[in-house]
Parts: C-alpha cells; sequence; structure tokens
C-alpha cells in the first residue's frame, strides 16, 4: 500500500476512534464538571452499554440492523437507569465527597465487572454489524460500518452541546456548575440536576459501548481502555471543560490512531501518557481549564 | 389594635456553620414595605442568618417562617418560589452564562415574575449587554445585574448582602434608589450593610448582630441620635 493510503487509513481509523472515544469522554467530563467528582466506574458504563447491546441483540434476534437498532436505544436507557440507582443509593448517601465518591465508584468497577462475569461469562462477545458496506478510497477499501458510527457519534456529541446550550434544562446543568448555591437560590433543584447529569454522562459513555460492539466485541473487561483513555483526555482538555474535552479527544484520538498503525498500539498509549505528563507540567488547569484563583 | 405579623419572622435562631455555632439566638422581623438594615462587624453573622434564610445552614434551634409558612428543614430550592429573592454578597453571578441567561435562571423558582422587557426597562444598561458573558461586566452592572436576577422572582421579600461594596457614590446612590423603590412597592427587604450612611438612608430599623446574637436598634431616626449604641456594635467611625 503507498504511503498516501496508508497516512489516510491511519487518519481514518484515528477520525473514527476520537469520534467514540470524545463521545465517552463527554459523559465523564460532563459528571465531574457539574458534580465536581471522578467516576471511576465510568468505564464500565461504556462495558455495560456493549454488553446489554449484546444481550438485546440476541434477546430479539431477526435483521442486524433491526435488533442493533433496538440496542442502540434500550442498552443506554437501561444504564441510565442503573445510573440513577447509584446516584440515590450511594452518591446521595455520602454527599458527593470527592473523597468518598472516589472511593465508591472504585467498589462500583468491581461491582459491575463481577456481576457481568457471573451472568454473562468471560467470552468475548460479537454483535453483528447493521450492515456491511465498503466505502473505496484510493488503494483501499474502508468499513462504511466505522464511518457511520464515527457519524452517528458526532451527532449525539452536537446533540448533548445543543441540549447543554439551547434548552432549559442545560441552563439548570451549567448554572449548577457555576454555583450550586446560588442555582438553588434560584429554585434550581441541584440534586435532581445531578441526578440527571450522572445518567446522562454514563448514557454517553453506554452509547459509545454499543457503537463500537459490531467493531469490537463486547467483554467484561473491555471498560479499562475507554477509562484512561477519557480521563487523558479530560485533563488534557482541562477538567470539566466541555470544549477542551473535545479538542482532546481528537488530539488523542487521531493521534492514538496514526501512531498505532505505523508504528503500535502500545506505542500509542505511551505517547498519550506523556502527552498528559507535558500538559500538567506547562499547564496544570489542562488546555482549557481554569486556573485556580 | 391589631397587629399584622411581620412578612419574615425569624425567632431565637441558633444554627451551625462548619460544625461551630455561628448564630446564637437571632430575632428579626421583616414587614411589607419595610427595610431593616442588619449591621455589626465582619464575623458577626450577618451573611450566615441570610444564608439561614435561603436554607444553606444547619439549623439548631429557633424558627424561621415568611408569611406563616415554616422555612426551617425545607430545601433551597423551593425557597425562593414563595416569593424570596436573594441578592448574594460578592454578586455570585453565574459569570459564564450571558446576561440573558442570568435572567433566566430565576424562572426556575417556578414563580410568574415580570416580563424581561419590563426588567430591561428599569436596568437599560443590561438590555445593551444580553449577550454578554455575565463575568465580563464592570463591577456596578455585575450588581444591576444581581439586583435584577433576584427581581426577575417578583420578590415579597429580598435579601441583600452588602450590594455597595466596592462600587463607587454614583452607584451606590442607585442601589439606594432601586430599594427606596422597592419599599413603596410594599417589598420587605433585609438589608446587609458595611456603609453605615448607605444602609441609614433606606432603613427604617436597624438590627445588630455581634457574635451570632441579634441586638434590636429600633428605629432609624432614634437610632441616628444614639451614636454610642452604633460605636459598640459597628465600630468608631460607622463602618
Amino acid at each position: 500500500m503507498a504511503f498516501e493510503s496508508h497516512l489516510l487509513l491511519a487518519l481514518l481509523e484515528g477520525t473514527v476512534g476520537a469520534c467514540v472515544l470524545a463521545l465517552t469522554a463527554l459523559g465523564l467530563s460532563l459528571v465531574f464538571g457539574v458534580m465536581r467528582i471522578v467516576n471511576v466506574a465510568h468505564g464500565e458504563f461504556f462495558m455495560l452499554g456493549a454488553v446489554i447491546a449484546w444481550a438485546a441483540a440476541t434477546l430479539v434476534g431477526g435483521p442486524p440492523a433491526l435488533s442493533f437498532a433496538l440496542a442502540l436505544v434500550t442498552a443506554p436507557l437501561a444504564v441510565a437507569a442503573i445510573a440513577l440507582g447509584v446516584d440515590r443509593l450511594i452518591l446521595r448517601r455520602v454527599a458527593y465527597q470527592p473523597d468518598a465518591t472516589i472511593v465508591a465508584t472504585i467498589g462500583l468497577v468491581y461491582v459491575f465487572q463481577q456481576a457481568v462475569l457471573m451472568t454473562f461469562g468471560p467470552e468475548a462477545r460479537a454483535v453483528a454489524a447493521p450492515f456491511q458496506w465498503r466505502v473505496t478510497f484510493p488503494g483501499f477499501g474502508y468499513s462504511g460500518v466505522k464511518l457511520a458510527l464515527a457519524g452517528a457519534a458526532l451527532v449525539l456529541i452536537a446533540g448533548t452541546w445543543l441540549m447543554l446550550t439551547r434548552t432549559h434544562i442545560g441552563l439548570a446543568m451549567r448554572a449548577t456548575q457555576i454555583d450550586r448555591e446560588t442555582a438553588q437560590a434560584f429554585g434550581i433543584p441541584a440534586r435532581r440536576v445531578y441526578a440527571l447529569v450522572f445518567a446522562l454522562g454514563a448514557a454517553l459513555a453506554a452509547v459509545a459501548g454499543v457503537l463500537v460492539v459490531p467493531v469490537q466485541q463486547a467483554h467484561y473487561l473491555m471498560g479499562g481502555d475507554p477509562l484512561l483513555l477519557s480521563f487523558i483526555v479530560v485533563i488534557i482538555g482541562g477538567l470539566g471543560s466541555l470544549r477542551g474535552t473535545l479538542v482532546a479527544a481528537f488530539v488523542i484520538g487521531i493521534s492514538d490512531g496514526v501512531i498505532a498503525v505505523f508504528f503500535s498500539p502500545t506505542l500509542a498509549k505511551i505517547a498519550a501518557t506523556l502527552l498528559v505528563a507535558m500538559v500538567l507540567v506547562a499547564r496544570p488547569q489542562g488546555l482549557f481549564g481554569r486556573a485556580p484563583s | 389594635m391589631t397587629v399584622a405579623p411581620a412578612l419574615l419572622e425569624v425567632r431565637d435562631l441558633a444554627c451551625h456553620h462548619d460544625g461551630v455555632p455561628a448564630l446564637r439566638g437571632v430575632t428579626v422581623d421583616v414587614g411589607a414595605g419595610e427595610v431593616v438594615a442588619l449591621l455589626g462587624r465582619n464575623g458577626a453573622g450577618k451573611t450566615t442568618l441570610i444564608r439561614s434564610i435561603m436554607g444553606f445552614t444547619t439549623i439548631t434551634g429557633g424558627a424561621i417562617r415568611f408569611d406563616g409558612v415554616d422555612l426551617v428543614g425545607r430545601p433551597p430550592h423551593r425557597i425562593p418560589g414563595l416569593g424570596i429573592g436573594l441578592v448574594p454578597q460578592g454578586r455570585r453571578l453565574f459569570g459564564d452564562l450571558t446576561v440573558a441567561e442570568n435572567l433566566r435562571v430565576p424562572a426556575f423558582a417556578g414563580r410568574a415574575g415580570p416580563p424581561l422587557d419590563e426588567t430591561l426597562r428599569h436596568f437599560p444598561v443590561l438590555a445593551e449587554r444580553l449577550d454578554q458573558r455575565a463575568g465580563s461586566l464592570s463591577g456596578g452592572e455585575q450588581q444591576m445585574l444581581a439586583i435584577a436576577r433576584a427581581l426577575r422572582l417578583a420578590p415579597r421579600l429580598l435579601l441583600m448582602d452588602e450590594p455597595t461594596e466596592g462600587l463607587m457614590p454614583a452607584m451606590i446612590a442607585a442601589i439606594t434608589a432601586i430599594v427606596a423603590g422597592l419599599k413603596v412597592a410594599g417589598v420587605g427587604v433585609l438589608l446587609v450593610e458595611q456603609k453605615l450612611d448607605a444602609a441609614l438612608a433606606v432603613a427604617d430599623r436597624v438590627v445588630f448582630l455581634e457574635n451570632g446574637r441579634s441586638h434590636p436598634g429600633g428605629a432609624v431616626a432614634a437610632l441616628a441620635a444614639d451614636r454610642a449604641q452604633i460605636d459598640r456594635f459597628v465600630g468608631a467611625g460607622g463602618a
């Protein structure tokens, strides 16, 4: 394959990965930004989305496009419901204290992993792609499914952005993020906003999990990588900055894809981690974060 | 003769702040169309009292009633809907939101306030800056926005915590005029103020706070002649 084709393939792989990563990291950033908690179990919501997608598709059967569409709706809803339960039963009880929520969500990582292991077993589960297209590029053909899932991720990111910036509930979320106490003094129910944000963050991770399951099998340990990369993205972009998260996701995602194609996936992770270290040294608040006043 | 109950009744209030007793027996009344100035040195408990009325502290004793409704234990987000507006200390605007968005936030209280056009007619400087980030406004403009935001609730009681802090004399005069206008409109105002002149210019009564305890200061007209009392609670020079 010519170098140009190889480079284009690497960029495509990177862009597809970046779109899914941006969707996953957006949820983590939203939860940290509004609730000021670090959700270590965010990757497990990604995993639950993929596993529930497999379960839904297997249960319903029928044409792959139909079962995938069903999974795309049911998995995020189911994971959002689980997140609401976590908020109600755990996070609210520890008053959303940063230290306590980190410990609690670390515990949830094991709870979710073991629950899936005991229910579905240790095997990786494949979900049939909703369709089989190949898009022809100069020198190679590329999976139409991957391009479609990148497009779906972009649509969901745009939808989330519009919800945050143009709707009444988005205004409540942003006001709560800026000043929880003053938001309450003007009638915003901060606890309900927290529950909604936690469920939305989990649903975004879950839908990202559903999108990757046709190209990357569902497995009870699959939440680790998305969590690590999401943390990298959120730290580089600036904790709580959605714009920074999206920019960093595309920088990390595309560079990850290119380095993985030309060199190795391990080197890509090393480069991303190195970038985090450099950003933390030069600009501890991240590229778009604000330094504490 | 029957005496109408006060709009806001705070009785023997005690509360904790970060586990430490902050108020120990505070009694304050504010009637409709009455401006009560809350005066005291830094750390006397003025802002803690405002935060207690808004439901943000742990009440350990006493009562807070607004128009007969018990506020103790009520979730903070359900207090503004009763008709209690807040102009917090330091303004506490939503700095990353636009002026227009700041003025939309009070709609969450579920209380029918004045139309936006009417609010902007009273605060023309904000009408020119609706799409500007609140954090980028000047200090005086930010204070106007903080007051306009509270008035979007059509409050029956307005809690103002040091509204003239850090402002130029012209802006202080404008805020004093706004408070006087609210009084005429029948709104009760509890005014925390460090600037004694600004407080006495518009208040009907004074309540002093010292070490978390309240001391009735009486009517402003009588207090003006009682310099010793002012010096005791506010300090020589009148803060």
